[in-house]
């Protein structure tokens, strides 16, 4: 495949390990957060641990959109398809997120809730067009990446007057989280979570630009490397890192420079920020209330907004006690620490949200790095 | 009740423009004449033509195997093929998979009300043909017609009957370490077919399902002399289901050389897309076979040109290593990332034991 596979190749990968091995020094260890769960994915599809000196660890960050999402959002979904009887529509693994009382919103749909998978939130619209006896609602979770194309829906719907369309908007932002945990005691104070550097997300980077990441730079002193998806990119964003860290720079580069530039794609901005303002708090699963971390729909396009055309009021629920998502999201713990990981709580049968998206660091685990966990426990 | 309808008394069954109704499962003279000029006239033959509640086979050599599937399917007609074909291949290949020789098919339908007739036309004809060409006779059938609503156009489900000779034991529980692995063909193929063809999900791509039936493939290996452990086809779930199967009922670890797995350029394509792994996507008409390393060039070019790519290597202890064999066979190769990647290990799952 062209345009993939330069990026996937195992020489290359192979050289770039060896030359991250020549340039870390012995006596120190590298503990870096990649952000996204595009990354973690990577890099635990493809291995990249196992390319890594010992002292160069892989701190998997809060950036899977269905993971951060907490029970309570889902429950409001659940209640519009279950209750209001509106037609339901939302990206895919999303379904999969345990709610409460045992439900999910794909248990919703076996009692009778009218739930639709869709790949892109022109699909709801089509949805609404196709059933305008129904309402029709659209569950938009995500980061900076899928927030452009739901304000495009919204514009569309109002200029077609789709009145039976509307969005329950979870869109979240990406420094918002960054700040959250380079703030967190953990990190500041406790030094259980240490962090000499973050992999930058690289579809995020897209469309708000490079900018957005120098003031954790300068004000934190951590070193960000941007770096697209793909394995030689995580690497050579890796080797990125140990470089600042060495020469004892703390700045924001750049590795993903074929699609991310400073000022981002600054035509999906003016739409995001047309259609939606910040939100004075949201709450995330594992971070909890964050301050201006999330968008609303602003009171121009107010028929669309689900949350003000049915009246719901956000009602936090406490995760699951022995599910240790939150503090995996954190960074503090790693998905082995969790006592029901890959016993009670399996891609097939999930307990917490890591565990149901592919970019959930417990799923990522689970799928591809299992294996090794038998490896050492074996004599 | 006489199944015979008098020539001028009934009205001839509308195959172009009739669709399915109530009456058609009812037990009654529409019923008949469904099965008479339908499905008898495609599928018919001696055993069919015996009439009774139940058909007498004559008892084949060896033991006897049988194996059921019900086919649901949407689309119902897919790029390459339709729910007809894939019902004959799938329990063909499930009896096949085994070592026997498949002899016998019974199929039960379940419409619904309102279906075309000429649909259930070329499902039924593409039945036919797909048993001819494996070389099975359907001995007995079933219909029932559901309310509109109640099901998705047509349900089949296939009962496969075949004979396996004395001396071929087939088991997932074989595989050793050491033993190689085979595969037939480029995976993915037809999840992907029928993936691009979905109302919600629809892309333009030329990817065709591989529906076939591999009777004729495990005959000629089987005839081959190599020692063969374990043969399955890797339907629901893919190749890595499959052999996590196998993994677990033998009680090894398997290793995939992920650069020699053969993968259509466009299912790869696709599946990137779409954020899927062809190697948990369905098949419908290859097969993977595990067998000792010295037999690993011995299955036959004749049908398909199975291509080593990877040695089941790694025992419970967890020693052992890679070790590729002869991943250029195939003409259809991915090309080589797998260097990064210890396999792509979904399918890679170390028992836990």
């Amino acid at each position: 495949m062209k345009y993939v596979d330069e990026f996937r190749d195992g020489e290359v990968a192979q050289g770039l390990a060896r030359a991250i091995a020549a340039e870390v020094r012995p006596d120190r260890r590298y503990n870096f957060m990649e952000f996204c769960g595009g990354h973690t994915h990577a890099i635990s599809r493809y291995g990249v641990p196992d390319l890594l000196p010992e002292n160069v660890r892989m701190i998997h960050g809060p950036g899977c959109p269905v993971c951060v999402l907490p029970i309570g959002r889902i429950d409001l979904a659940i209640k519009l398809a279950l209750e209001r009887g509106v037609i339901l529509c939302t990206y895919a693994d999303t379904v999969r997120v345990p709610a409460s009382n045992g439900l999910s919103l794909m248990k919703a749909k076996a009692r009778g809730g009218d739930i639709r998978m869709v790949y892109a939130v022109t699909d709801a619209l089509k949805i609404a067009r196709d059933n305008s006896e129904k309402e029709v609602v659209f569950f938009a979770i995500g980061f900076e990446t899928t927030t452009p194309p739901t304000a495009v829906a919204i514009k569309m719907a109002e200029a077609e007057g789709l009145n039976n369309f509307s969005v329950l908007c979870c869109h979240v932002l990406t420094p918002s989280a960054i700040m959250n945990i380079l703030e967190s005691p953990e990190v500041r104070e406790l030094g259980t979570v240490p962090l000499d550097g973050f992999i930058g997300p690289a579809h995020v980077s897209t469309v708000i630009g490079s900018r957005p990441y120098e003031f954790f730079a300068e004000e934190y002193r951590k070193p960000v490397v941007i770096a697209g998806f793909e394995p030689l990119d995580v690497m050579q964003a890796i080797l990125m890192l140990v470089r600042q860290v060495n020469e004892g720079r703390a700045t924001v580069e750049n590795e993903f420079t074929r699609a991310v530039t400073p000022e981002g794609n600054e035509k999906a901005q003016n739409l995001v920020s047309e259609v939606f303002e910040l939100r004075r708090s949201f709450e995330w699963r594992g971070l909890g209330e964050v301050p201006y971390s999330a968008l609303r729909i602003r009171e121009k396009y107010a028929e669309f907004d689900a949350e003000r055309r049915y009246h719901l009021e956000y009602q936090p629920v406490p995760d699951n006690k022995a599910c240790e998502c939150g503090a995996i999201l954190r960074g503090v713990k790693k998905p082995t620490d969790c006592k029901i990981f890959g016993t009670v709580c399996t891609p097939e049968s999930p307990m917490g949200s890591c565990m149901v998206s592919s970019e959930g660091a417990c799923a990522a685990h689970y799928t591809y790095g299992r294996h090794k966990d038998f490896e050492e426990s074996t004599p | 009740m006489s199944g015979e309808v008098k020539k001028g008394y009934a009205r001839p069954l509308d195959i172009k423009h009739g669709r399915v109704d109530m009456s058609h499962g009812g037990g009654g003279r529409a019923m008949v004449q469904l099965i008479t000029d339908l499905f008898a006239r495609h599928l018919g033959n001696e055993y069919l033509a015996q009439g009774n509640d139940g058909t007498c086979l004559p008892l084949g050599q060896g033991k006897l195997v049988v194996s059921t599937d019900s086919h649901v399917v949407s689309p119902l007609f897919f790029p390459g093929g339709d729910i007809g074909g894939l019902s004959v291949h799938g329990t063909v290949n499930d009896v096949a998979v085994m070592g026997a020789t498949p002899l016998y098919l019974t199929a039960g339908f379940i419409l619904e009300e309102g279906f075309p007739l000429a649909d259930l036309a070329r499902i039924v004809e593409s039945m036919a043909r797909a048993a001819n060409e494996a070389g099975v006779k359907l001995v007995a059938g079933d219909t029932k017609v559901v309310e509109q609503g109640k099901g998705d156009g047509v349900f089949i489900t296939t009962t496969g009957i075949g004979f396996l000779p004395d001396g071929v034991h087939l088991s997932g529980d074989l595989a050793r370490p050491g033993d190689v692995l085979l595969v037939s063909g480029t995976v993915g193929d037809h999840g992907t077919a029928i993936m691009s063809k979905r109302e919600n999900l629809s892309f333009d791509a030329p990817i065709l399902s591989d529906t076939a039936s591999l009777n004729g493939l495990t005959a000629a290996m089987l005839a081959s002399g190599a020692k063969i452990k374990v043969m399955r086809d890797p339907t629901r779930g893919g190749l890595a289901a499959t052999i996590n199967e196998i993994a677990h009922q033998s009680g090894v670890g398997i290793h995939l050389e992920e650069a020699a797995i053969p993968v259509k350029p466009e299912v790869d394509a696709a599946c990137e897309l779409l954020g899927l792994d062809p190697l948990n996507i369905a098949n419908e008409g290859k097969l993977i076979a595990i067998c000792a390393a010295e037999d690993a060039d011995i299955p036959p070019r004749r049908h398909a040109r199975p291509s080593a790519w990877t040695t089941g290597r790694r025992d419970r202890q967890g020693g052992g290593g890679r070790q590729r064999l002869r991943a250029d066979e195939d003409p259809v190769r991915r090309p080589a990332h797998g260097g990064l990647a210890v396999g792509r290990t979904a399918a890679e799952d170390m028992l836990r034991c």
